[in-house]
């Protein structure tokens, strides 16, 4: 015969000890089976041998804010080939006096991302937040009114010229890119034809070669007098190639809404744009920001090719400093830098995908 | 609670059919799905198709909203007929409700959001006038208390009542439903059903692609039976239950009615 179970036989009881808090940690992560604990002591016994001597290195015998003869008679890092060349490697042939311009324009740059991290603040006006931003951005680096002196663009350089081709570079390519991605779906040949062309042959092309010939090649097709900014070309070249793999990306996730979303969407009798712009790409978009976001990452990175082009952006300004004797020993610190400075960027932006995608999670 | 949007002026006369299907032929590659379909369907009148899986019936009713394109015949919809014209093909789907079998909600709006969109963007409601037909609709289907969440916070039988509502708000001429209740788990199937014939004592215009044939005993004007892309039989519920005619009309009723 079936008897009922009494209430007080389920009553919660607490996991034992050896599985949770910090020992059940321990044991969980660090020593579970003999591999992992063996592995855990591996990496110990390294840690112990490599990161004193790291720590001295950087912390301890370092040099911060000396001239260059100390640094060579010392050991530690010199961190000095940083402090003293900070206003070259930051800004480079900027006007040394107007340099606070620059500085002003990418603060304003980073404030303006940091007021846009919130979703809730996408809004029009956030629009005219950022257009009236990079107005003020734009004046403050070329001058040339309310008495600001004119800066012409060959002398830009540095984590300003970095932050203009990524910045300017990023926006673009990603709404071409998903145009592309759109047309490359499209049920017109002539349209298919030539999104399947421009994105297959973009994406068979190294970024270098393209940046070549956005400044060697393409002026010569130009009719004589006729000149364009080298740094608009570079930046073209480096929207061009972006949207191409954007468009790659963005297909994929338009091949990931079911039909059934396009056929209720065309059942209400929305418009070809109205589906598109309301239905799908919202969904499609969502589901392809981490491999978005990747590409646009190594995009940001990759703006330090413009080096081969004699464009004096943040990576050729260091080498310049470098190119210099007295600092000519202390690359790594240096390049220890910028790595950072890059760094600091690209961990910011995969910081900013997941808590949009956290946001967008419905 | 009222609709604010009442009014409905018809452009065809009363006595029109409003939908017609001539000689109407389709195939997908080599396969004839639809072979020499002719129906037409008065204003208020309510079909309900049946017929063995593969037969056809859904995709009859996807041409009417040329959500499938059809190669020979004409279909007329509201006095409009259905060519590659898509300013035309767009005029018609605002004019035609599709419910489908697996509701088609957009799961990144929420329920009012749902309802209201195609109101606002292809009737040009004003916004709040739309949010306030969507809330009228849902209060018919029984939902309204449901009306900020996501289509993913729903049950199977909810979702459903939603994409009714959601056709409904575009204050559609004629309600097609594609199989709405053949999704849904046995107990959610009555709460949809109880909703299609509330609208069917309203008098609206339905074709319903279903093999619940207590509903179709219940409200349709006219069975039809739908086999190898041909319509083999129709008649009114009672005759076509009772004394089918063809062969293979009897033998699938045998089949599902066990």
């Amino acid at each position: 015969m079936r008897t009922p179970i009494p209430a007080s036989a389920v009553e919660d009881l607490k996991p034992p000890v050896s599985s949770a808090g910090p020992l059940g940690w321990l044991r969980a992560n660090l020593f579970k089976g003999p591999f992992n604990s063996l592995l855990t002591l591996f990496i110990l016994f390294c840690l112990y041998k490599m990161a004193p001597p790291l720590i001295r290195w950087a912390f301890i015998d370092s040099y911060w804010f000396s001239d260059a003869d100390v640094c060579r008679a010392g050991d530690g890092a010199c961190w000095s080939v940083v402090s003293q060349n900070l206003r070259f490697i930051l800004f480079g042939f900027y006007p040394y006096l107007l340099q606070w311009r620059p500085a002003m324009a990418v603060l304003i740059l980073i404030g303006l991302f940091f007021y846009s991290r919130d979703t809730g603040r996408w809004n029009r006006r956030l629009g005219v937040v950022w257009a009236a931003g990079l107005v003020v951005m734009g004046i403050l680096m070329h001058g040339g009114v309310l008495g600001l002196a004119e800066v012409e663009t060959d002398q830009w350089g540095g984590i300003s010229l970095t932050l203009l081709l990524a910045l300017f570079g990023l926006t673009a390519a990603y709404p071409l890119g998903v145009l592309l991605a759109l047309g490359r779906r499209s049920r017109l040949p002539a349209i298919k034809t030539v999104c399947v062309i421009y994105i297959e042959l973009i994406r068979g092309v190294p970024l270098i070669s393209m940046l070549f010939m956005a400044s060697v090649m393409f002026p010569l097709f130009l009719p004589e007098g006729v000149t364009i900014n080298k740094i608009l070309r570079a930046q073209a070249a480096i929207i061009l190639f972006t949207a191409a793999y954007i468009a790659e990306v963005v297909r994929g996730g338009l091949q990931a809404i079911p039909r059934g979303q396009y056929e209720a969407a065309e059942s209400l009798g929305l418009n070809y744009s109205q589906k598109m712009r309301l239905i799908i790409l919202p969904q499609a978009l969502k589901i392809v920001i981490p491999p978005t976001v990747s590409i646009l990452i190594s995009a940001f990175k990759d703006t330090s090719l413009v080096v081969i082009i004699g464009l004096f952006d943040l990576l050729k300004t260091t080498q310049v400093t470098l190119s210099n004797p007295a600092w000519i020993r202390f690359s790594a610190e240096a390049y220890l830098f910028i790595a950072v400075l890059y760094f600091l960027g690209c961990f910011s932006m995969s910081n900013f995908s997941r808590h949009l995608e956290k946001e967008l999670k419905a | 609670m009222t609709d604010p949007t009442k009014e409905s002026p018809t452009t065809a006369p009363e006595n029109e059919p409003i939908i017609k299907l001539i000689g109407v032929h389709k195939w997908f590659g080599d396969f004839h799905v639809l072979k020499d379909i002719n129906l037409s369907v008065d204003r208020g009148e309510r079909i309900v198709v049946c017929g063995p899986s593969g037969s056809g019936k859904s995709t009859m009713i996807r041409c009417i909203n040329r959500l499938e394109e059809h190669q020979r015949g004409k279909i007329i919809v509201d006095n409009i007929e259905l060519t590659n014209d898509i300013k035309k093909i767009e005029k018609i789907r605002a004019e035609v409700g599709m419910v489908f079998q697996h509701f088609n909600l957009f799961p990144h709006l929420t329920v009012l959001e749902n309802l209201s969109l195609g109101p606002i963007w292809v009737r040009k409601f004003p916004r709040t006038v739309a949010e306030q037909t969507a809330l009228y609709y849902l209060e018919k289907v029984h939902i309204a208390e449901q009306a900020h969440k996501y289509p993913g916070q729903l049950s199977g039988g909810q979702q459903q009542r939603v994409a009714i509502a959601r056709s409904l708000c575009m204050k559609p001429k004629v309600m097609l439903f594609d199989e709405p209740t053949s999704a849904l788990d046995p107990e959610m199937v009555k709460e949809v059903l109880d909703a299609m014939i509330e609208l069917a004592h309203e008098g609206m215009t339905m074709i319903v692609v279903s093999h619940e044939m207590g509903f179709a005993r219940s409200v349709a004007h006219r069975v039809l039976f739908m086999d190898h892309g041909q319509i083999l039989e129709e008649n009114t519920p009672d005759e076509f239950f009772s004394n089918p005619q063809n062969e293979r009309t009897k033998l699938f009723l045998s089949q599902i009615l066990h």
